[in-house]
């Protein structure tokens, strides 16, 4: 069945992300000036506005910082997903990312829980990083 | 400032609804036609005065509604010499107010329009819904946080997280504020509800219940601003506005630096100092009201209460008619009207309650009045005060 819900528009800045997400791999750019990793991408440091970016894998853990179960959905697409888990992720290198808790029992998820990348590949150019609780 | 140059609201109308619709089956820029006639007539001014105009709204895009200033202007067989189509969501209105005193203070204009229509109740469409997911969006859309209500579903979970606030003291602001729309006959919802009511609506996006979103409307409103001097020879009481500012800390949710602090801290600051005020001389507060949790975050950014205090703030009906802090006293976004950008109601209402026009739901006395509007998803706050004198 076809893949229905919202894709990521790729455009030249966000391409080496997705690609990277693609080959299971999460990479943040790294500030080579003042050191700060930034999400999303961006031309310049959003902290010092520096543009020496330099690409780099990351660890892909991090923590819940906070999140909601959605009983409604966004759209239609989502319907069947009911209820699901959207959650800000607070990287260990300092970013912050939306994502998707991937679990059984949405109910279970809480603020501060320990959360590691996973890649849930959608279609065959586009693989999502999700999160799963580390048990 | 030059003396004389001093900016004043002398006209403000809201569109009449019925059920949450407006009534006729009026389009964006009828209702904008008329509510623009009905402010401008209480100002005693007329179309051929106005040489500003600002407007704001999501009708029309990608469209009629892109160019959205020229539209409006050409709509009304208007050519100002002020155009400002500002739009950062549902706090558009107050910035406007902003730049028109600026304008009117610099001599840049005379007479400025603020205007703002919309159906989405009646299309049943939410203008936010059909974002696509290009350029900063291809990150968050992607995930199904329903916008807006999973953003700010996530900075009450974060509150609740950092400083032990309830579901209960939510409700707490969705009561009161029901407690006020039973005092206005304009209101949309005025039935009483309980704390009770509001656990037991259904759950949209935890903690946030249905009882805890505003709700769903058509709408439209003007405001009218002109200099004091020019306002000596019309017949509506003049509103000075004494301060105001505006700000953003993000766009996308994923980009707040902190989820339980607004921008309202660094708005609500500049402009209390600006009109040379403090708390404790403000009569009465309205504040963007899209959801119960946007009403405790931004009291708290304001300073009204301390950090993490706004749970025990709003506990005990204190914001309730009668009650010692009277907040959103046309009965709000949650059960007044919320046509998509609340931010035109809280002026109005402001204004209203400065000339001693609510009736039964008048705040005795009220000489000075904070009206703030908080924009996409707490993305940005403006802050405004008004006084009576």
């Amino acid at each position: 069945m076809a893949y229905e819900k919202p894709l990521p528009v790729v455009n030249e800045e966000s391409r080496p992300f997705w690609d990277a997400c693609k080959r299971h791999e999460l990479i943040l750019q790294h500030c080579q000036a003042c050191g700060a990793y930034g999400f999303y991408p961006r031309m310049l440091c959003k902290a010092c506005h520096s543009d020496k970016l330099a690409w780099e894998r990351v660890s892909g853990e991090g923590t819940i910082y906070s999140y909601t179960v959605c009983h409604r959905p966004a759209g239609p697409a989502f319907k069947a997903e009911v209820p699901y888990v959207v959650a800000l992720i607070e990287l260990r290198e300092g970013p912050r990312m939306v994502s998707n808790i991937v679990t059984p029992d949405a109910e279970s998820v809480r603020i501060g829980q320990a959360v590691r990348v996973t890649f849930d590949d959608v279609t065959e150019d586009i693989s999502l990083p999700k999160f799963v609780v580390k048990g | 400032m030059t003396k004389g140059r001093e900016p004043v609201i002398v006209g403000v109308a809201d569109a009449p609804l019925e059920n949450g619709m407006v009534r006729g089956g009026l389009n964006p820029l009828q209702i904008q036609a008329l509510a623009a006639k009905s402010a401008l007539e209480e100002a005693g001014l007329g179309f051929g005065d106005v040489d500003g105009l600002l407007t704001a709204g999501s009708w029309g895009i990608p469209g009629s509604g892109s160019m959205m200033a020229l539209t409006v202007a050409e709509y009304l067989g208007i050519q100002p010499v002020l155009l400002d189509g500002t739009q950062i969501g549902g706090s558009s209105f107050e910035a406007h107010v902003a730049h028109a005193a600026l304008a009117l203070q610099a001599g840049y204009c005379e007479v400025a329009l603020i205007t703002y229509g919309s159906t989405q109740r009646s299309e049943r469409q939410r203008s936010l819904a059909g974002r696509g997911p290009g350029l900063t969006l291809q990150y968050e859309t992607p995930y199904g946080l329903p916008t807006p209500v999973g953003a700010y579903a996530m900075a009450a979970h974060r509150h609740m997280y950092e400083y032990g606030t309830t579901p209960e003291q939510l409700a707490e602001i969705a009561v009161a504020t029901r407690k006020w729309a039973a005092l206005n006959p304009a209101a949309t919802m005025r039935d009483p509800i309980t704390a009770d009511d509001v656990l037991a609506s259904p759950m949209i996006a935890s903690p946030l219940h249905l009882l805890d979103c505003c709700l769903v409307t058509d709408g439209g409103g003007a405001v009218v601003m002109t200099t004091a001097e020019r306002a000596r020879d019309l017949p509506a009481r003049p509103i000075p506005v004494r301060g105001y500012s505006e700000t953003t800390t993000h766009a996308t949710i994923g980009s707040m630096p902190d989820l339980t602090l607004t921008g309202a801290q660094r708005s609500g600051s500049r402009a209390m100092q600006m009109a040379g005020v403090t708390h404790g001389d403000i009569d009465v507060v309205e504040i963007y009201d899209s959801f119960t949790v946007t009403v405790l975050l931004t009291l708290e950014a304001l300073g009204f209460c301390g950090r993490g205090e706004g749970g025990a703030f709003v506990s005990d009906q204190r914001t309730a008619p009668g009650g010692a802090f009277p907040l959103n006293t046309n009965g709000g976004g949650l059960s007044y009207a919320h046509p998509g950008m609340y931010g035109m109601f809280v002026l109005i209402e402001a204004v209203r309650q400065l000339r001693g026009e609510c009736g039964p739901r008048q705040v005795p006395d009220a000489k000075v009045a904070l009206a703030h509007g908080t924009g996409g998803v707490l993305s940005s706050t403006v802050t405004c005060i008004l006084t009576r004198d």
